[in-house]
């Protein structure tokens, strides 16, 4: 066996205890890592990446187990080695990076303090020492105030920010290997841009091997020497990082990306079904909304795009009346809406209907499927019994659902089939408006696709108007007539699909665009060198 | 790899995602296989409380005398005619035990209900509402807890006079401000949860909301809350009926038992069982006690979703 490698996993089998009995999480996985290489592992949510990668760094989570396989990490087999010995490695020679940097970082403590605190531990460095090279990879990972951002505490940084500090505390013991669990999963596009950058420089320099976990082919490419490819906990392929994007072998590598193959023609219409005029609107005393006009056309789809703090959200609440406008006003149907919830009859209600983005919170985990779709029914058109439930069942086939899902509850449904029921909840009130709240962003890919297929369909049978708030340039691409920038509490641009994504762009329209990752591996290096930032190498 | 793409479909199909079907079970089956998996404290715990609850319904049938007859020989040793003997009026301490379970039993449920109707109403509208009527609730009951509530119970005992309706009114509005506590806290959890939010726009009433957004959502804790409650408030009558002011006689109760019958102790060095007999309501008493707190803590293990390791 070659010398330089680092990691070699061979038929890796994990098991996950539910439902009283043990179910193959991996099923017989290999994978090798050479030093200094990175290896992205790419697949949907549930296909066994996070276990793997976990597993690579001879982890297992509670409730899990390996059954077979071995795991040589520089000559120690992580899977039979004792807890004593891994945990020796773990926090200086193996690191992990987790998604959610906010939930992971104790609040109670600085965030220099936490960044060394293994390397100190483990003795590899003196204190002062730690401190000043943290400074430095602070800096490296171009984090503003490298001197003393460490003497911040977890809340007082912002989630991008967060994100590179635990970047740093994994790099600080100099590891041989580094674990990303989606590390940038839960930013902006703008910001992930920056957190991509500065990794991908930190790794580098450093000479550590990596693995990079996420379900997004775009921000792999950018990263990853190789990838592979996971699919109910089996290797579906694995190549080099260019050869698999131009030359992908399976279908199923071929219709990860599918969604960002969907295209609307975009159309015209003059005849205003709901629009907000010159709406200001504040919580307490923070501004977030200034004379924001936005009009959605009857039939068509207006897509907001923005970062999250932009005021999209917002826009929504104040649509729906949820939060009442401090100045300005929403018109459905040529008439004034009244500002708030309160005030609105119960016909206004039912035309404006909204579906959320976490479709696990939006249902109520204690109802059926039944009651959830039924409740609408009966509260707007006074459906009842057999009436109601015959209803249901017509409003489970218009979601591609068959009608056995009607005594379900919600935790016995996946992704999907959860976002579909919210939809078809919302469709049960007959609205003319539906407000999705990136309702398609908790998604993988390959059901994103299906649920805006859903929504397309529905629009054109139903006639429906939709508010698409979202920050995927793809999912806009997919389903929108009209765009709208936001921006600060602002809108920046708005108007017709054709006309905002074409250039000339306003600043900032060209900011979040150029922003987004493409399924080109020197992407994230031309992007750079065109904005002038570190790290372009 | 070569043999998934065979057995799964590689392409995106609508009936493949939501085909999916995962094992549905009855409520019945579910709650059997968790009762099932249950540890052995677990179902002491419910063979005790069970026992308890059949004492307490069938105490007529069970009981070989009745509760206040007084007819036979004061403090009388225990004999195949008296089980336990009998007490300082020449009542049956044996039958007294038995409806002792369903008066001390009955009127601590009773006041637990009341304190969890009362508590967790409050609680849910505090929740609900989070502004100044939360602040109202909150502070009124912030002054109610401030007050040690033995202490304050024997107060407003002494001035509403010891009957069985005051007593139940006192201790479910001194405890209710527990319920309320915990019901607010939990239920601010789920008020946030978009669901809450999709009922308001569509309309739904405080009430509804309430009721069936709310509510199915917080009942663990509130059922595991409602055990120990039950316990404490057991406790709290049987430690008012000893010191007088709880369960008047003649109804039998366990503690106002231990207390007629405490000067028997002295006599346990010439005869033990007169000495035991005072102990035995007591023992009633922390049997149950100890039989709910099993069944709780099962209970709140089990819903906290904590998970054994394997």
């Amino acid at each position: 066996m070659s010398k330089d490698i680092l990691l070699d996993v061979k038929g890796l089998k994990i098991e996950g205890y539910s439902d009283e009995k043990w179910n193959p999480i991996i099923k017989g996985v290999d994978l090798q890592l050479r030093k200094g290489e990175v290896l992205g592992l790419i697949g949907e949510s549930g296909a066994g990446k996070s276990t793997l990668g976990l597993a690579a760094m001879g982890f297992v989570r509670a409730g899990c187990r390996i059954t077979a396989g071995s795991a040589m990490f520089d000559g120690l087999d992580l899977v039979t080695a004792p807890e004593s010995q891994k945990r020796a490695l773990w926090g200086t020679h193996l690191t992990y990076v987790a998604q959610s940097a906010a939930a992971s970082f104790n609040p109670a403590h600085k965030l220099i303090d936490q960044t060394i605190g293994a390397t100190v531990r483990d003795g590899i460095q003196p204190r002062a020492d730690a401190e000043r090279d943290a400074v430095k990879l602070y800096d490296s990972l171009m984090l503003p105030n490298p001197e003393t951002i460490g003497d911040r505490y977890p809340h007082q940084v912002s989630g991008g920010q967060l994100q590179r500090v635990m970047t740093a505390m994994a790099m600080s013991s100099r590891p041989k290997l580094i674990v990303f669990d989606e590390p940038t999963t839960a930013l902006d596009v703008t910001t992930q841009v920056e957190v991509l950058l500065a990794m991908r420089k930190a790794v580098r320099e450093h000479g550590a091997a990596a693995i990079y976990i996420t379900h997004d082919l775009a921000v792999v490419a950018q990263m990853a020497n190789r990838i592979k490819v996971l699919r109910y906990g089996e290797e579906v392929e694995e190549a080099e990082t260019r050869e698999m994007l131009s030359n992908p072998q399976q279908d199923y590598t071929k219709s990860l990306w599918s969604v960002r193959a969907l295209h609307k023609e975009p159309e015209q219409s003059e005849d205003i079904v709901l629009s907000v005029n010159n709406v200001d609107a504040a919580y307490g005393k923070v501004k977030v909304l200034h004379d924001v006009s936005i009009a959605l056309p009857r039939g068509k789809t207006v897509a907001i795009v923005g970062e999250s703090g932009s005021g999209k959200s917002t826009t929504a609440r104040v649509m729906t009346g949820l939060l009442p406008p401090s100045k300005g006003s929403v018109t459905f149907n040529s008439e004034t809406l009244p500002n708030a919830l309160a005030g609105r009859t119960k016909d206004q209600l039912r035309r404006i209907q909204m579906i959320y983005q976490m479709a696990d919170t939006a249902m109520n985990p204690r109802q059926t499927v039944g009651e959830i779709i039924g409740r609408p029914l009966e509260f707007y058109h006074g459906l009842r019994g057999r009436a109601q439930d015959d209803k249901v069942v017509e409003l489970l086939h218009d979601i591609e659902l068959s009608e056995e899902f009607i005594d379900r509850l919600p935790s016995e449904l996946s992704g999907g089939q959860k976002q579909r029921i919210c939809i078809a909840r919302a469709l049960a009130a007959e609205p003319e408006v539906i407000i999705c709240d990136e309702v398609t962003s908790a998604l993988d890919q390959i059901v994103q696709e299906g649920i805006l297929k859903l929504l397309l369909k529905l629009q054109k049978e139903k006639g429906l108007s939709y508010f698409f708030i979202t920050h995927d340039i793809a999912v806009v691409e997919a389903i929108s007539d009209e765009i709208v920038v936001m921006n600060q509490g602002q809108v920046v641009e708005q108007g017709l699909k054709t006309q905002v994504l074409n250039p000339p762009f306003p600043d900032y329209t060209e900011l979040l665009l150029s922003s987004v990752p493409e399924m080109d591996p020197d992407w994230l290096t031309d992007l750079a060198q065109k904005r002038g930032m570190a790290g372009a190498t | 790899m070569s043999d998934t793409s065979k057995m799964q479909p590689d392409t995106y199909s609508a009936a493949s995602e939501v085909g999916a079907v995962r094992t549905r079970r009855t409520w019945s089956q579910r709650a059997w296989i968790t009762l099932k998996k249950a540890p052995f404290s677990a179902w002491l715990g419910m063979i005790i409380i069970a026992f308890y609850v059949f004492v307490a319904l069938f105490a007529p049938l069970l009981a070989p005398y009745a509760e206040a007859d007084s007819s036979f020989a004061a403090y009388a040793p225990w004999s195949s005619d008296h089980l336990l003997g009998t007490d300082q009026i020449g009542r049956d301490v044996f039958s007294r035990l038995i409806y002792g379970a369903r008066n001390t039993m009955g009127i601590a449920l009773i006041t637990t209900i009341l304190a969890f109707v009362i508590g967790g109403g409050f609680g849910l509208l505090a929740a609900i509402t989070r502004n100044w009527v939360d602040q109202v609730i909150s502070r009124f009951v912030d002054v109610l807890m401030a007050i040690p509530s033995l202490i304050f119970a024997l107060m407003l005992l002494s001035i509403f006079g010891s009957n069985a309706i005051s007593l139940i009114v006192i201790i479910a509005v001194l405890d209710s401000t527990r319920v309320f506590r915990l019901t607010r806290a939990v239920a601010i959890n789920v008020v946030v949860m978009d669901y809450v939010e999709a009922a308001r726009l569509r309309g739904e009433k405080l009430g509804w909301i309430m009721r069936r957004e709310i509510l199915p959502n917080i009942m663990p804790p509130l059922v595991a809350e409602f055990g120990l409650r039950f316990c404490f408030v057991f406790l709290t009558i049987a430690a008012l009926s000893f010191l007088g002011v709880g369960i008047q006689p003649p109804t039998a109760d366990w503690g106002s038992m231990v207390r007629e019958n405490a000067s028997l102790i002295q006599f346990a060095q010439f005869d033990l069982r007169a000495g035991i007999t005072p102990l035995i309501p007591a023992a009633a008493i922390a049997i149950i006690t100890v039989g709910v707190n099993f069944v709780v803590d099962w209970f709140l293990h089990h819903t906290s979703g904590l998970r054994d390791e394997h």
